[in-house]
């Protein structure tokens, strides 16, 4: 067999020259063209698109840290489940009635089932000879139909979900929590109204947030311990003096002050 | 000089058929965004496997800080998050890297697919490109339980429950996939974690290797 330098072939394949197959398609060095040597000119600007792309990328990255929840606690009844963004369109499809309750095996195997599938053997399905959108109308519909469905319901379950209250529930709390000074004068005022939402250590939990790491003053949190927060914590929860409430809200600041150390 | 340790291989190893696989050949005009701007949906592909790089390579490297075990798993990840030099932007990149993927991924099917480039004789290089694609999305729902946060254990108990539903094999591939056929626990975690690092990885590689050797061997589709 010749081997080495000197050898052709059709195009740039590695199909040899001397075999003459027909079934290889016509090949492009038959079409009129400038072609371009991959190595070294094309790689070269190859490389100056790959850096746009990871500039780009690595400003995706510094801008939106990861987000990480907090640990897992296979006891928390109130969280509720969500898949990561690419398997939404699955989900959302669950939800329908004709995919879902008796017919569930049509929405979780039938109808991904039927797409994936004939997105594998899309070649046999469409297996005419025209390459054109305009020569095979059946497959580009169909494509196009199962692209808006899957954007469709993607969009339609992201956008019931209330993503900021999402995260602020599934904060990381630091592995080694604080100590919490149990004979502190506003633990026991904490530990009467506030413990059952926020947890033995400020960490909050299923129904209230973490009171760790917040920005707020004292007297916000005087206030907010009274009269709640917009929309999530409901009014009257401590109903002590004010000088109980000073201690209770003293009280979080130094677990506070001590966390940030 | 390179000249003379090329010809010094060459001759006792005849590499030019290799060197030639993987550089030496000619890019069409149709392909090239340097002549038309919008072939720039050929680096969809390119993009796609440069992607993949990156998160091989963050991938390795998260594994020097990541346990895969219940009880460190998540204080691991934390660690590497907060304390470890450019720890979050190695995490980072693996996490937005994984989303990013999916994305390229899909650019890279629609190009092929609305161009009718999977038509004879690349018939197999789809299937073998669609194949990819569902290891990608295996690579996705294996990795979200590593952090071993919340929404990842919640998530991936809602993934293993429709596991179970799959007709006559449900209830085994559930314990393959878990470990057990009640808990999502220790077992699931280091089960999933084999299976993100070792058993998807090494299908993608020789998915990869198989789509790259029939591009080369069959060339670029022609021009529309």
């Amino acid at each position: 067999m010749h081997k080495g330098k000197g050898m052709k072939f059709v195009g740039d394949s590695r199909v040899s020259a001397d075999r003459t197959l027909s079934k290889i398609p016509k090949d492009y060095s038959e079409y009129p063209g400038r072609t371009e040597a991959f190595w070294p000119n094309f790689l070269l600007k190859e490389w100056l698109a790959g850096s746009v792309f990871l500039v780009g990328f690595m400003c995706l990255t510094l801008a939106h840290p990861s987000p990480l929840g907090g640990l897992a606690d296979p006891t928390n009844a109130a969280f509720i489940p969500l898949p990561d963004w690419y398997f939404l369109f699955l989900y959302e499809l669950l939800k329908y009635k004709f995919a879902s309750g008796e017919y569930i095996l049509l929405g979780m195997i039938g109808i991904p089932g039927l797409a994936f599938g004939a997105l594998l053997l899309a070649p046999f399905l469409d297996n005419g000879p025209g390459r054109r959108p305009h020569q095979r109308p059946i497959a580009v519909i169909m494509m196009l139909l199962a692209l808006t469905a899957t954007v469709w319901l993607t969009y339609t379950s992201a956008a019931h979900v209330d993503w900021e209250a999402r995260a602020a529930m599934d904060q990381p709390v630091p592995p080694n929590s604080l100590e919490i000074d149990t004979s502190h004068e506003g633990f026991a005022l904490y530990e009467a109204s506030c413990l059952s939402c926020h947890g033995d250590a400020l960490q909050g939990g299923a129904a209230g947030p973490s009171l760790v790491g917040i920005e707020r003053s004292a007297e916000e949190i005087g206030v907010i311990a009274r009269e709640g927060t917009e929309g999530g914590m409901p009014a009257g929860i401590f109903t002590g003096t004010d000088e109980e409430l000073e201690q209770l809200v003293d009280f979080i600041l130094t677990v506070n002050e001590q966390a940030a150390e | 000089m390179l000249q003379k340790i090329y010809d010094w291989i060459d001759e006792r190893v005849d590499i030019t058929p290799i060197w030639r696989d993987i550089a030496d050949h000619e890019v069409p005009e149709h392909v090239n965004p340097a002549h038309h701007f919008s072939a720039f949906v050929y680096c969809f592909g390119g993009l796609t496997f440069f992607v993949v790089v990156i998160q091989i390579l963050s991938g390795m490297f998260l594994t020097m800080y990541y346990v895969p075990d219940i009880e460190n798993a998540w204080k691991s990840v934390y660690y590497l998050q907060t304390e470890v030099a450019h720890g979050q932007i190695v995490r980072g990149m693996h996490h937005w890297g994984a989303s990013v993927v999916i994305v390229m991924l899909l650019l890279h099917t629609l190009r092929v697919f609305f161009q009718g480039a999977y038509k004879k004789p690349r018939e197999l290089n789809w299937m073998v490109g669609v194949l990819i694609f569902f290891i990608m999305l295996g690579l996705g729902f294996t990795g979200y339980l590593l952090p071993w946060d919340n929404k990842a254990y919640f998530a991936t108990q809602v993934g293993l429950q429709m596991a179970e539903q799959v007709p006559i094999i449900g209830d085994q591939l559930k314990i393959l996939l878990a470990g057990d056929d009640e808990i999502v626990g220790a077992q699931t975690l280091t089960r999933f974690f084999a299976i993100h690092v070792f058993f998807l990885p090494a299908a993608l590689f020789a998915l990869l290797a198989a789509h790259f050797i029939l591009i080369r061997r069959q060339g670029i589709s022609g021009p529309l």
